[in-house]
């Protein structure tokens, strides 16, 4: 790792008071210390978020979950009462990058086969900064990109409860993360079908939406095309593959649901 | 340099360091714990998992300015006194390390594991040391371990 | 004592309780007073000239003591790393192994090449000033597949290397075999793809040399299976130190699986160094450098016909393979492919003619070598696919025909075509126990039932057979061998009565410290807990020549077992002498030395005591119990047996689940059933990495590796594999003291036949391995 400065606030205002150029937030770290060690990433200043207590926890409302930026993936998967997501989260890397690892930190970092992305997509959730509150649909804007401004941290994510959800992934065997991920959600709105892993970024996949939306049955995805045209091709699985997955997975979600 | 205090199998320590030190760095440099073993460089051999306050984690995929103020247990720190850990007994009872250089962390997470899922069964252990890589064994001896050892920190 | 402790015991390991309180004490652990840190710079190219290297700015840089090249090392006569197996090609010309400085002189030839080391006070310096090093390059075409490099046109690796070829070496009868071919009633055509492997043992390799300019020694701590054959070639080809002025020590060390049997550069280089800068330097690689730079394993291209008669009775194999043996030969690389490989093809079957031949091709990619099993998983990998194969096509049941061409249990000892004499074996019992464990007869049904899940169900046979215990000197020698391949041990009596046996056997996992220990308990009735297996340090064991090739126990267990009846023989004159009793009349059982028929006697311990207290002691023997004794083989080893794997596949998305394994492996004679047991899990696990995981990839375009960390090249984990149901059967070997045959590779070596068997029987259609699940959904779909 090259050399940097480290800051660990107490509060939201004195990390933002901190924020400068080449200064990165740390959150779990899981993402954020491996390609440092790598040499692939060298901020000038890390601010720690561990300390800022308001950023973590699960809180749960009637029709909402809203779970702080820094809650671990552990913590989610043990006290999320939206089962989809507790199950999405319970299923991120490995127990010791659950431990650790946060939800704000993934979706933050919006890796392109990372899980949480489908989740929030999926449910239509809403991302709280300390400058504004961003809908899902305008937050994944491309691989590792997203919405986000510089002196702009993630406060928590808000999740509308479905009327059922599902998740179902397809693991990358080496790396655990998700050579396709599908989270299908029963709205009020209609039903909603994310996909991770598959694109450069996280994406709604319209035509299932359409199809399932009038008809919640696995015979509905058989009748929509999906194609592999944009879909990540590499060592691991062509785009023809994953747009199968697409819809293989698409299918059990919608059997663990019910449909 | 940036002063880190934390406690380390009960005994507390405080030390100057980089600000990019490793929490693994820290234990086996800085404390001569050398139990807690690098595998890799991508957070996946589990060879460096430790406690962090009760949770496993990866000594590799932490700054030792992170576990500042914390409770930090490591595979030294285990055992109570001569006592072995029914896991440390139970890896040796059946044959659940070859070479050895998995085994801390191997142990480390897996009482984590058993902690959280009580008596668990072949699949939910097998599913659980997901994050710890062993070339040595084919598991079937560590599953065996963790099964046995289960039993007895419940009992 | 035998039961408890003795041979045949499952006693827990005594080496155990270090590792699970973290005591163990593997090279990163250890660190010499004064200590500074190397980092590598390696090339970011396939092939290239290095046109600069300038390393005025990071000899500037704060902490750093050098930074040293290749022509550095050449200057101060530092010779090229070798190979030690001499192969002779089909026209009598010698391999050609070209120079292989330890450091790149000039050129670069794989990405991850070592250019030059940066030594500095701290490891952080270190690699901050290797990032001021500026190399400039000349990139040259690169190739990556074997296939292509031995291809008319290829871009030249070595000057002296036309073609790229190291050697066309053959084995057996080409006339006779071509003949069986063109006479049978069914050929079975096929080419074969053994997929090229990363071995990742947990503990990367590591090396820390320490220069003591008192006494002008040079110890070498460093992660070796052989430390002696370490020293040996630093010593006598590399020219570090002459051999009684260099220590080698390798001490707990975190698995080999033959990737720390080579004599690297990375050790040639710290060996050197600490002497040239007169300080201790440590090396320890990082994960990414294990991927780019240990030797890699496998990577056969093969192209085999195996002829039958209308019984399904193997008539001839012939076997053409290209291997790629990377971009320099490796120490032990030319064996690997031949006589490891051409040997073995016999299998457990009587084939009255065989023809193999091999060409091995030099490309831009790690060197390749001995990886578990060695050769032997590529000879059983053919055989057992192409046997398979010709049942499906002949329509014959897989597990009869193999029993229709299995050696016979009568037969030995049998000479196959391919150089190999059997000493034991019976492969029919192990088939017939391996077929009622999976319940072959209900197979079908089974079979069925998946049908009715949406769900393929297979299962698949392999019938390995490996030569182990390596080896005969003399044999190997006339195979080209440089070296001799005998082990040595010393049993030393304390006057106490305690025991510490040293052994060339290094042990890294396969628990040679309580094995051996049984053997001494066992036939000299010493407590087990009173006997001390010592090994790694050149500075204390007598020469010995490692740990490969499943030679521990058949080897140096030997060995062991003659220093052992030096001991008795010497304990006879001491107890003869003190009994007042004739040396005939003196009868020894586990310890105990006895004057037959009366009940005087002494115990080892006693007689121990006595030759180091010598008051009334026999006048021509000498004080002192301590024996060493050397141990050369009379033959390899070969064990075998049967594997059968059932596969359930998904068609949709290709994932292929293990739903059972049965392993009937022949060991000969077992010393401890517990650690034999978890030796077969372990190479169980490895064979099914290769055949359904694990894939080394080179980027044929750019020649950079794609399958560089954990998150691509795919480790075999807990939730990967099934619960293995593992037996033995026992045929004594009659070629040594212990009647072993040896179990470390086994597994690895049968394991990916049977799995690609299981797999391609389940899918109807052949595919090569690993089989990922989108090849498998593929096959499955027909696309």
């Amino acid at each position: 790792m090259y050399h940097f400065e480290y800051q660990r606030p107490a509060t939201l205002d004195e990390a933002v008071a901190l924020l400068k150029e080449d200064c990165k937030l740390l959150a779990g770290g899981q993402t954020l210390l491996p390609t440092m060690k790598q040499r692939l990433a060298q901020p000038e200043m890390l601010v720690d978020l561990g300390a800022i207590e308001t950023l973590r926890g699960v809180c749960p409302d009637d029709d909402k979950l809203a779970i702080g930026a820094m809650t671990t993936h552990a913590e989610v998967a043990s006290k999320a009462d939206i089962p989809a997501l507790a199950c999405l989260a319970a299923g991120i890397g490995d127990p010791q990058v659950r431990n650790r690892g946060t939800i704000g930190g993934s979706v933050a970092n919006n890796d392109p086969a990372a899980d949480y992305p489908a989740a929030v997509l999926g449910l239509n959730a809403q991302i709280t900064t300390n400058k504004r509150v961003i809908a899902a649909d305008d937050f994944f804007v491309d691989l590792f990109e997203t919405a986000l401004e510089e002196n702009e941290i993630i406060i928590n994510v808000t999740f509308p409860r479905p009327q059922a959800a599902a998740y179902v992934k397809f693991d990358n065997p080496a790396s655990r993360y998700a050579i396709v991920g599908v989270f299908v959600a029963k709205t009020g709105g209609g039903v909603r079908v994310a996909v991770t892993g598959a694109g450069p970024c996280v994406f709604r996949h319209k035509d299932l939406e359409t199809a399932l939306t009038s008809n919640f049955s696995a015979q509905s995805v058989d009748t929509v095309t999906v194609s592999a045209t944009g879909l990540n091709n590499d060592l691991h699985a062509s785009a023809e593959y994953r747009a199968n997955l697409i819809k293989v997975l698409t299918k059990r979600a919608v059997a663990q649901i019910g449909g | 340099m940036p002063t880190v205090s934390m406690t380390v199998n009960g005994k507390p320590v405080t030390a100057e360091i980089a600000p990019n030190t490793l929490l693994v760095s820290f234990l086996r440099e800085n404390l001569r714990l050398t139990g807690t073993h690098v595998g890799c460089d991508t957070s996946q051999c589990g060879a460096c998992v430790i406690h962090i306050d009760g949770e496993s984690a990866k000594a590799c995929t932490v700054l030792a300015l992170q576990a500042n103020g914390a409770e930090i247990t490591t595979i030294e720190g285990l055992a109570k006194g001569n006592n072995l850990h029914p896991m440390q007994k139970a890896f040796q009872e059946n044959h659940g390390l070859q070479c050895g250089f998995c085994t801390t962390g191997m142990i480390m997470s897996a009482v984590d594991l058993v902690k959280k899922h009580g008596k668990p069964d072949d699949a939910t252990i097998r599913k659980g040391l997901e994050g710890n890589i062993c070339r040595c064994t084919g598991y079937q001896n560590i599953v065996k371990s963790v099964k046995a050892a289960a039993q007895e920190m419940e009992g | 004592m035998g039961t408890q402790t003795g041979i045949g015991a499952s006693v827990k390991r005594k080496e155990d309780k270090r590792f699970i309180i973290g005591k163990g004490r593997y090279l990163d652990d250890i660190s010499r007073p004064g200590q500074t840190y190397g980092y590598f710079i390696r090339s970011p190219h396939a092939h290239a000239k290095i046109t600069s290297l300038d390393s005025t700015a990071a000899l500037k840089a704060p902490g750093v003591v050098a930074v040293l090249t290749g022509p550095d090392m050449q200057a101060d006569g530092i010779g090229p790393l070798i190979c030690g197996w001499g192969i002779t090609s089909k026209d009598g010309t010698p391999h050609k192994a070209p120079a292989h400085p330890a450091l790149a002189i000039g050129r670069v030839r794989y990405v991850g090449h070592q250019v030059a080391l940066v030594v500095a006070e701290t490891l952080q310096q270190a690699r901050d000033a290797a990032e001021l090093v500026e190399i400039e390059y000349e990139e040259l075409d690169h190739v990556i597949e074997v296939g292509d490099a031995l291809a008319a046109g290829a871009p030249q690796i070595h000057d002296d290397v036309p073609g790229n070829l190291s050697f066309d070496w053959e084995l057996g009868d080409r006339a006779k075999t071509d003949g069986a071919i063109s006479a049978a009633h069914h050929v079975t055509r096929m080419k074969l793809r053994n997929n090229r492997l990363i071995p990742n043992a947990m503990e990367p390799r590591a090396a820390l040399g320490d220069y003591d300019s008192g006494t002008d020694e040079i110890t070498l701590y460093t992660t070796s299976q052989n430390p002696h054959v370490h020293r040996l070639v630093l010593s006598a080809f590399n020219a570090v130190a002459p051999e009684h002025k260099l220590r080698v020590i390798a001490p707990d060390v975190g698995g080999g699986f033959g990737s720390k049997i080579f004599i690297y550069s990375e050790e040639t280089v710290c060996a050197w160094a600490t002497k040239k800068l007169n300080r201790p330097i440590k090396w320890t690689a990082e994960r990414s450098e294990s991927f780019l730079s240990d030797a890699h394993g496998r990577d056969h291209e093969t192209f085999a016909e195996m002829a039958f008669d209308a019984n399904g009775k193997i008539l001839g194999l012939k076997v053409s393979t290209k291997a790629n043996v990377g971009c320099y030969l490796s120490t032990f690389a030319s064996a690997v492919p031949t006589y490891l490989y051409g040997t073995l093809l016999s299998g457990q079957y009587t084939i009255p003619a065989i023809y193999c031949e091999v060409q091995a091709g030099f490309t831009n990619t790690a060197p390749v070598d001995a990886y578990r099993g060695a050769g032997r998983p590529e000879a059983t990998y053919v055989v057992e696919r192409m046997i398979e194969i010709g049942a499906r096509e002949m329509g014959i049941d897989p597990a009869e025909i193999r029993k229709r061409n299995f050696i016979a249990p009568d037969a030995y000892p049998y000479e196959t075509p391919v150089i190999m004499t059997y000493d034991s074996g019976n492969y029919a019992l192990a088939m017939d126990k391996a077929l009622e464990a999976i319940d072959y007869s209900g197979f079908a049904a089974r079979k069925a039932q998946s049908q009715t899940k949406g769900k393929l169900r297979g299962i698949g046979f392999s019938a390995f057979i490996e030569a182990c215990g390596i080896a005969p000197s003399a044999a190997v020698g006339s195979l080209g061998a440089g070296v001799g391949l005998w082990e040595s041990a010393q049993v030393r009596f304390n006057p106490t009565g305690s025991v510490t046996v040293f052994t060339g056997s290094h042990s890294h996992g396969q628990g040679h410290e309580t094995t051996f220990a049984q053997i001494i308990s066992d036939q000299l009735g010493v407590p087990i807990d009173q006997v001390e297996i010592s090994h790694g340090d050149t500075g204390k064991v007598p020469f010995g020549m490692g740990t490969y090739g499943s030679r521990s126990l058949a080897v140096g267990g030997s060995a062991i077992m003659k220093a052992i009846d030096k001991i008795v023989e010497k304990s006879k004159k001491i107890a003869a002498h003190t009994l007042e009793a004739s040396v005939e009349d003196i009868e020894h059982s586990g310890g105990v030395f006895k004057v037959a028929g009366t009940d005087k006697q002494m115990t080892m311990a006693e007689i121990a005591f006595s030759a180091y207290v010598p008051h009334n002691y026999p006048a021509d023997v000498e004080p002192g119990m301590d024996e060493t004794a050397f141990y050369d083989p009379l033959n390899f080893t070969f064990p075998a047996g049967t594997h059968i794997a059932e596969v359930e596949i998904d068609p949709d998305t290709g994932t292929t689940e293990i739903l059972d394994w049965v392993a009937v492996d022949d060991f000969g004679n077992v010393i401890n059933p517990m650690i034999v047991e978890g030796q077969v899990h372990g190479g169980i696990a490895q064979g099914i990495g290769q055949a359904l995981l694990e894939n080394c990839v080179y980027d044929k375009e750019s020649g950079q590796l794609l399958t560089g960390s954990y998150m691509d090249y795919c480790m075999p984990r807990a939730d990967d594999l099934p619960t293995f149901r593992v037996q033995t059967i026992n045929t004594p070997c009659k070629t040594n003291p212990l009647g072993v045959k040896g179990c470390g590779e086994a597994g690895a070596i049968s394991a990916p036949a049977a799995l690609m068997n299981a797999i391609t029987n389940a899918l109807g259609k052949e595919i090569d391995m690993p089989a990922t699940p989108e090849k498998v959904w593929r096959a499955a779909q027909g696309l």
